[in-house]
């Protein structure tokens, strides 16, 4: 018999295609999506439960269909929540519901949260590279922060409570990609791009693809455990903002928080005080056990997750094809300015010679 | 030139004051013998003589030694290559279109030669290929088009920028010597241990520079973390190779093969008064020991002289600092009293010698987590360091010798 999975946050795009994704697999017999909000797009063979996670209609839903996979997906950082219910509600509350659905179930097998790796927070004393057994380094995290943490808590302590149940957590890095409508990408649209005057964090991406592959790879086997998902390397936001072409803006950061305020009053981007510490300070994470443990390889290095959503966006000012035009024309200019000076002086000794005969 | 016009002082060559607009302000008029008048008594038979001359000629020759031209200048080319007809009305608005741009008098190919010979001032003779190479590394940067490692160090920008700036320095100024570069391995990791002093870490730069010059590897250096929550400090450091100063960026670091640089005595080094010159303060906790246990690498004890006497540190503002959030603030004779002057470093006598390499790979992974042998290796390290700094001020003639 193939599995049975329930698949939460499938209203946003990210978590429709990976339900398509999913029920298009030979082993997976159903795919349930839920969400309060139903989804934009197809959902294909996907049935659609509307239903909110805090609600103890979920349980019922996963009794009655007798589902063995849940697929936690909708743990998601304030900007891109429903608008007019707060981040903390649905993230925090609406993970303990479910879990507390989950442990009532008795078909249950599998457990998979897709978390972020804005779990390690950023701040000047983070390390280069955060492994999977390191903790956010700056105590008192707040906002979205430590909402993962205390959604990556309740996991562990409903990992301890129903050992039975192989659970498997996914710490992503910023997932880009064409058409999609991330705070990131929001925040790379901008036609010039504030940064924090005299910081230039490192940044790793992972492309959409392979986000919706490394979950399904981890639905599908059974390697229980934490994970850092990103694409090989590393981009400085600098380079990232010369690659778009696009002219960095950069502020101090105190104004850097007010400037969030109205971008956030706008609906422009998210600038909350996590992303701005993102826009400071940077994250790196080691990536070593998603290749040994979890035998994931993402398809798209960082840079060319980014080259990929880059395409999808008109080329700013100082694109590349201009830098290269001017390049090209300043050194034909010079170059061309010596073989012209060759000609002249091969040139002018013939003009003497000319004069002499006249 | 017979044109040479009065341009009124501070107005960029433009009429009126410099508002861009194409007529000159009335008072402007007034002051300013209009280019008409100067030019309406030229008879227009020669020029036109002369643009009969020149059509009759070859056209690239320029139409030279007519009469008219001595007042019409540069712009004449233009002129008698167009219409003939009005010359008295083209001069006169030709005359105000120079006027305004003197840069269009500039043929493009006066430009190009100028550039060219700027070129070859800059490059040498073997400038086009060099200028070539130049534009496009220009173009690599604008377009983001360059790697970067895992802690963000930026090897293009610290060898062809970071390093060749502050090698005069090392050289005119300080007048660096290196002593025992062989110690340094060609590959593989290393851990170089160093003292420190200096008021700002002007020991740490010398050492990497002396490392890439000597041995032709790059030191990476481990920083406080005040280092990446300063603003352009905390740029300038990760692009130059500077990681956090914790156990688990230095293992990976090590692990990977890379030198990494470490100044144990960390502020309270840097910040120590001048009359404590050489006398090594504590090691910290023997942190860096245990890292270079575990991953098997050497210790390579380094003694810098010199750095101490840069900024004499004479005193301290301990209530500002904690203000600002800065371990100390410093006060050197002539910082702040002679205020950015006061910046300028005194120009000692420098020597760096790289000791020989502590062997630890011959310790099992586990002797990291004992105390004793740990604080041991520190010591050695610290004691080795101490000795080689007493004998090179022996060796050392006089501070700025």
């Amino acid at each position: 018999m193939g599995r049975v999975v329930l698949v939460t946050g499938v209203g946003r795009d990210l978590g429709r295609r990976f339900a398509r994704q999913l029920a298009a697999d030979a082993a997976v017999e159903r795919v349930i999506g839920v969400d309060i909000s139903p989804p934009r797009g197809d959902l294909g063979e996907v049935s659609f439960a509307r239903a909110d996670i805090r609600n103890p209609i979920i349980a019922k839903v996963i009794m009655r269909e007798q589902v063995d996979t849940v697929v936690h997906m909708s743990v998601l950082p304030p900007a891109a929540a429903a608008p007019g219910v707060s981040a903390k509600e649905i993230n925090v509350i609406g993970t303990m519901q479910l879990l507390a659905a989950c442990q009532q179930s008795p078909d249950l097998e599998h457990f998979v949260l897709k978390s972020s790796t804005a779990v390690y927070g950023s701040s000047s004393r983070d390390p280069a590279m955060f492994s999977e057994d390191m903790d956010a380094r700056r105590v008192g995290a707040v906002g979205f922060v430590k909402d993962l943490n205390e959604v990556e808590g309740y996991v562990r302590g409903f990992a301890r409570r129903r050992p039975d149940v192989r659970v498997t957590t996914l710490r992503t890095a910023s997932v880009i990609g064409p058409g999609l409508n991330t705070p990131l990408a929001a925040y790379f649209r901008l036609p010039a791009i504030p940064t924090v005057l005299g910081f230039d964090p490192r940044t790793q991406f992972l492309d959409d693809t392979d986000l919706l592959d490394v979950i399904e790879h981890a639905t599908l086997r059974d390697v229980a455990g934490t994970f850092n998902v990103a694409g090989d390397g590393i981009l400085m936001l600098s380079q990232a903002i010369r690659r778009l072409g696009r002219p960095a803006l950069p502020m101090p950061s105190f104004a850097m928080a007010s400037l969030g305020t109205v971008m956030r009053q706008a609906r422009l981007a998210d600038f909350s005080r996590e992303q701005i510490a993102f826009l400071t300070y940077g994250r790196g994470v080691d990536t070593t056990r998603m290749r040994e443990v979890l035998g994931f390889e993402p398809s798209r290095t960082t840079a060319e997750a980014f080259a990929r959503f880059a395409e999808s966006l008109e080329p700013g000012v100082l694109g590349e094809r201009r830098v290269r035009a001017v390049e090209t024309t300043l050194h034909e200019a010079l170059g061309g300015a010596r073989a012209r000076a060759a000609a002249l002086t091969s040139a002018v000794p013939g003009l003497r010679e000319g004069a002499h005969d006249g | 030139m017979g044109d040479a016009e009065i341009i009124p002082i501070g107005t960029r060559g433009k009429p009126g004051r410099g508002t861009g607009s194409s007529k000159p302000s009335s008072s402007a008029r007034k002051l300013a013998p209009g280019p008409k008048r100067r030019r309406s008594p030229q008879p227009a038979a020669p020029a036109d003589e002369a643009v009969v001359r020149s059509d009759s000629e070859s056209p690239p020759v320029p139409a030279p030694r007519a009469p008219g031209h001595a007042a019409t200048g540069d712009v004449t080319g233009d002129v008698t290559g167009d219409v003939a007809g009005d010359v008295t009305g083209e001069l006169a608005g030709a005359g105000e279109r120079d006027h305004r741009h003197p840069e269009r008098g500039i043929p493009a190919v006066d430009w190009i030669a100028g550039f060219t010979a700027a070129a070859i001032e800059v490059f040498g003779d073997n400038w086009e290929p060099r200028l070539a190479s130049f534009l496009a590394f220009l173009r690599r940067r604008l377009t983001g088009d360059y790697a970067v490692d895992d802690y963000g160090f930026d090897a293009e920008i610290t060898q062809r920028f970071f390093l060749t700036a502050i090698r005069p320095v090392a050289e005119k100024w300080f007048r660096v010597e290196v002593r025992g570069a062989e110690n340094i391995p060609a590959t593989g990791g290393a851990l170089m241990v160093s003292n420190h002093s200096g008021t700002i870490p002007m020991d740490g730069l010398m050492t990497g520079l002396a490392v890439h010059d000597h041995a032709h590897r790059f030191l990476r250096p481990l920083g406080a973390d005040l280092v990446f929550r300063l603003p352009v400090v905390s740029e300038l450091a990760r692009k130059g190779g500077v990681t956090l100063a914790c156990n688990d960026d230095a293992e990976r670091m090590l692990r990977s093969g890379e030198i990494v640089g470490v100044w144990p005595e960390g502020f309270k080094g840097i910040g120590k008064p001048y009359s404590e010159r050489y006398k090594l303060q504590r090691f910290g906790r023997g942190g860096f020991v245990s890292a270079a246990i575990r991953t098997g690498v050497p210790i390579i004890p380094t003694s810098v002289v010199g750095a101490e006497e840069i900024y004499p540190l004479v005193g301290n503002i301990p209530s500002l600092a904690r203000l600002l959030g800065l371990p100390y603030l410093p006060i050197t004779p002539f910082f702040p009293l002679l205020g950015p002057l006061g910046l300028v470093p005194l120009p000692s006598k420098w020597i760096i010698e790289f000791g020989e390499p502590i062997r630890t790979d011959a310790y099992d992974g586990g002797s990291a987590e004992d105390p004793m042998l740990v604080f041991n290796v520190t010591d050695q390290v610290r004691e080795t360091i101490q000795q080689t700094l007493y004998s090179l001020l022996i060796q050392r003639q006089s501070v700025f010798g």
